[in-house]
């Protein structure tokens, strides 16, 4: 029924995963999530912390035995990615922390992912091994070599199946080629490149290639005391190859064609809403300036989060968005303290569905928002470890904004601005979604499935 | 703020209008309260820095913009202007003297690199200390040094020096600007700011090996297109009031801009709580 399907993911959500699963007493700064990525299909989920981590969780599979399995995910591979580093020319620590993991299409039975912190990009391949060969002639079971003499027939080698083992190797490492720290990563939808933004430039690399990339965006100024603007976030168009976007923390989005110039400090397309002159405040700009920018999925529409919205674009047109989503307005009279305490420089990111019919997005409190493009409809629901007891369905959650607060409902000020949801993710083709809250994943899920 | 408008009755005529403009002036010294306090937050925002971890680039611009906005609003309606004003008054002694600027330095050697940045600072140096070296501001060497006071860490927080002379030079600066500082607050600032001067002055690091080498002259004409003459204004009309004599750079500065005529001379108040108040914010901003 298409009124069921349209409001599935407004009401009946439950948790499948809640990771780590026992709850910690203390929370170590380095397991805090930063990022969260579905693979292509999403079979796999990735995510990265601070602590230069990256654990990838599978599905599994559908089984006739286990019905209510399906759509579990379970700890898949768990490796170091990046470690920390000292620059000793600067005389600083680089950040182990990893902003940002994509996936590469699966091309063969391996996976790949790119995943950077700062300053370098790794391309890791995670690959299954569950055979080994056995039988060899020149050593015996043990490794230990053989005495020669002791050969006597040739014999070919058999594999046998042994336990699973989920491998990650490092296949390239693409360094050295930012000053500023890297905001983002995309891969390039010809599959054979891609680009990385830090906040002054937006280089381009060949996944094969590491001793070079090349710079299609540079806003450095010759003088860096004229500096007010910066790049907060670059995608590659999801079907031209030719075409990516980058926003500024100005809230403006340029949209670049590479066929146009080596360089692409000139843009094709500028995206910014015109300012509301009666709602101008010296926090104007802070709020405006734009922390992620997604195209949908069809490639005709992006969406960009701003501070207190989430607004859609069509990128036909281009001095207004064509939907704009209101998150958490009850802050904009809050500026001030969240200014104070530094949250309203907060990065949420946002993400759509599969069919770009709903687009999510985190607040504060470990509250999430959903928006049904199609009906308008929006809900709030809260990631935390009271509400996701197996099979326990998310109650919608409220914000009282003022006046007399009803039963179920939060007051503004008793939000805590300690637990942010910043990275959510949504599965490309089902309605399944991972919520990171601090150092929890959560994995959420449609009642109906 | 006001539940219902004040009416205005023919009996009561002055009492009420009287009233009404005290509650605007209540509106509006509440405003630049805020204002004023936004802007001491935002500056020590600018001031903390990250030891270790390269401070976040995007967040320091966002800051950085709004200080700028808040002055640029503060000089339009006068506030800064008044406030300024208050150390230029002849009993004032050199080391506490504020003044606000924008120095263009349209240098005439073809290599240099043209620097445009709004400082606050301490004037008060001697003449050969005010001049900063260019390379305070960047870390290219060769440039050539420019005449410019370079107290404001908004400006040129931007880059990190690399080079260990460029952070003794700094040092100096930071030690003949203060003077004596025999304000308590100044010495909270002096025990609060334990980093050494050359981290304040560094707090974004850019970590850029090579300098961007100097635009042709139209880039020239951008650098300069956006200039915000205002405070230049402002500029000249401080360095008429120079009663000191050996006032280096506002030597420097005259002869940059002939074109502006030398300005009127206004009367000075005393108002000896925003002196403290500023003293307080220079500090910060100097970071002494």
């Amino acid at each position: 029924n298409c009124a069921i399907m349209a409001s599935l993911y407004l009401s009946g959500w439950v948790c499948v995963r809640l990771s780590p699963s026992a709850s910690h007493t203390g929370c170590s700064a380095s397991d805090i999530i930063s990022t969260v990525e579905f693979n292509c299909s999403g079979e796999l989920l990735a995510t990265g912390d601070k602590g230069g981590r990256v654990v990838i969780f599978q599905r599994e599979q559908e089984s006739k035995n286990r019905l209510l399995s399906r759509g579990e995910y379970n700890v898949y591979s768990t490796f170091q990615s990046h470690e920390p580093e000292f620059d000793y020319l600067k005389s600083l620590e680089i950040e182990e922390k990893i902003n940002k993991i994509r996936w590469l299409p699966q091309q063969n039975a391996a996976h790949f992912l790119l995943s950077a912190n700062d300053k370098t990009i790794k391309l890791w391949k995670i690959s299954e091994r569950d055979k080994r060969a056995e039988g060899y002639n020149l050593k015996d079971e043990d490794g230990r070599l053989r005495d020669q003499f002791r050969i006597t027939t040739l014999r070919v080698p058999v594999l046998m199946p042994m336990d699973l083992m989920v491998e990650a190797s490092p296949r390239r490492i693409f360094a050295n080629a930012h000053t500023y720290h890297i905001n983002s990563i995309s891969v390039n939808s010809d599959y054979e490149t891609y680009l990385s933004a830090d906040d002054l430039r937006i280089n381009l690399w060949h996944l094969e290639i590491t001793d070079r990339s090349f710079n299609i965006v540079d806003i450095k100024p010759a003088n860096m005391e004229e500096l007010t603007e910066v790049i907060t976030a670059a995608e590659c168009h999801p079907h031209q190859c030719n075409a990516f976007v980058y926003s500024s923390s100005k809230g403006t989005i340029r949209l670049c064609d590479m066929r146009a110039a080596a360089l692409c400090d000139r843009h094709s397309k500028f995206f910014e809403e015109p300012e509301d002159p009666s709602s101008r405040s010296f926090f104007s700009e802070i709020i405006s300036s734009i922390s992620d920018v997604k195209f949908s999925h069809s490639g005709r529409y992006m969406m960009t989060r701003d501070y207190l919205s989430v607004k859609v674009w069509d990128l036909n047109m281009e001095n207004r968005p064509v939907e704009t989503y209101q998150v958490h307005e009850y802050l904009r009279s809050k500026l001030c303290s969240l200014y104070e305490n530094d949250c309203i420089f907060d990065k949420f990111e946002c993400c759509w569905n599969g069919s770009d019919s709903a687009i999510m997005t985190g607040s504060y409190n470990n509250f999430f928002r959903m928006f049904d493009r199609n009906t308008r409809r929006d809900i709030t629901l809260e990631a935390s470890r009271e509400n996701s007891k197996p099979r326990a369905m998310l109650k919608p959650r409220k914000v009282c904004t003022g006046g007399k607060r009803k039963k179920d409902e939060i007051s503004v000020d008793s939000l805590d601005f300690n637990k942010k949801i910043l990275h959510t993710a949504w599965h490309p083709k089902e309605n399944v979604i991972a919520v990171a809250a601090t150092n929890n994943l959560y994995i959420f899920q449609d009642k109906i499935n | 703020m006001f539940s219902k408008g004040t009416k205005r009755k023919f009996s009561d005529g002055g009492e009420e209008i009287s009233d009404e403009s005290l509650l605007g002036a209540r509106v509006a010294s509440s405003y630049s309260l805020q204002r004023q306090s936004l802007l001491d937050m935002s500056l020590i925002k600018l001031q903390l820095c990250h030891m270790l971890v390269e401070p976040n680039l995007c967040r320091s611009v966002l800051i950085a913009n709004t200080v700028r906005q808040i002055q640029e609003e503060m000089t339009h309606d006068g506030s800064w202007h008044m406030v300024t004003e208050a150390f230029c008054s002849a009993g004032q002694s050199p080391s506490e003297r504020l003044v606000a600027t924008e120095v263009l330095c349209r240098s005439r050697e073809q290599d240099a690199e043209p620097k445009l940045f709004s400082v606050i600072s301490y004037e008060g140096c001697r003449e050969e200390e005010v001049v900063a070296d260019e390379t305070l501001c960047s870390v290219s060497v060769s440039d050539t040094v420019s005449n410019v006071c370079l107290a404001g860490r908004m400006g040129q927080c931007w880059e990190k020096s690399e080079l260990s002379g460029v952070e003794r030079d700094e040092e100096a600066l930071e030690d003949s600007r203060l003077g004596s500082g025999e304000d308590e607050e100044i010495d909270t600032e002096d025990g609060a700011s334990t980093e050494s001067p050359k981290t304040i002055g560094q707090v974004f690091g850019t970590f850029e090996i090579k300098n961007g080498s100097p635009g042709p002259d139209s880039a020239l004409e951008e650098l300069f297109s956006d200039v915000d003459t205002s405070y230049y204004d402002l500029d000249t009309m401080l360095t008429g009031m120079q009663s000191a004599p050996k006032m280096g750079p506002y030597d420097l500065l005259d002869s940059l801009a002939p074109s502006h005529s030398s300005p009127s001379i206004v009367s000075t108040p005393n108002c000896r709580s925003d002196l403290n108040e500023l003293d307080h914010i220079m500090e910060i901003i100097v970071g002494s």
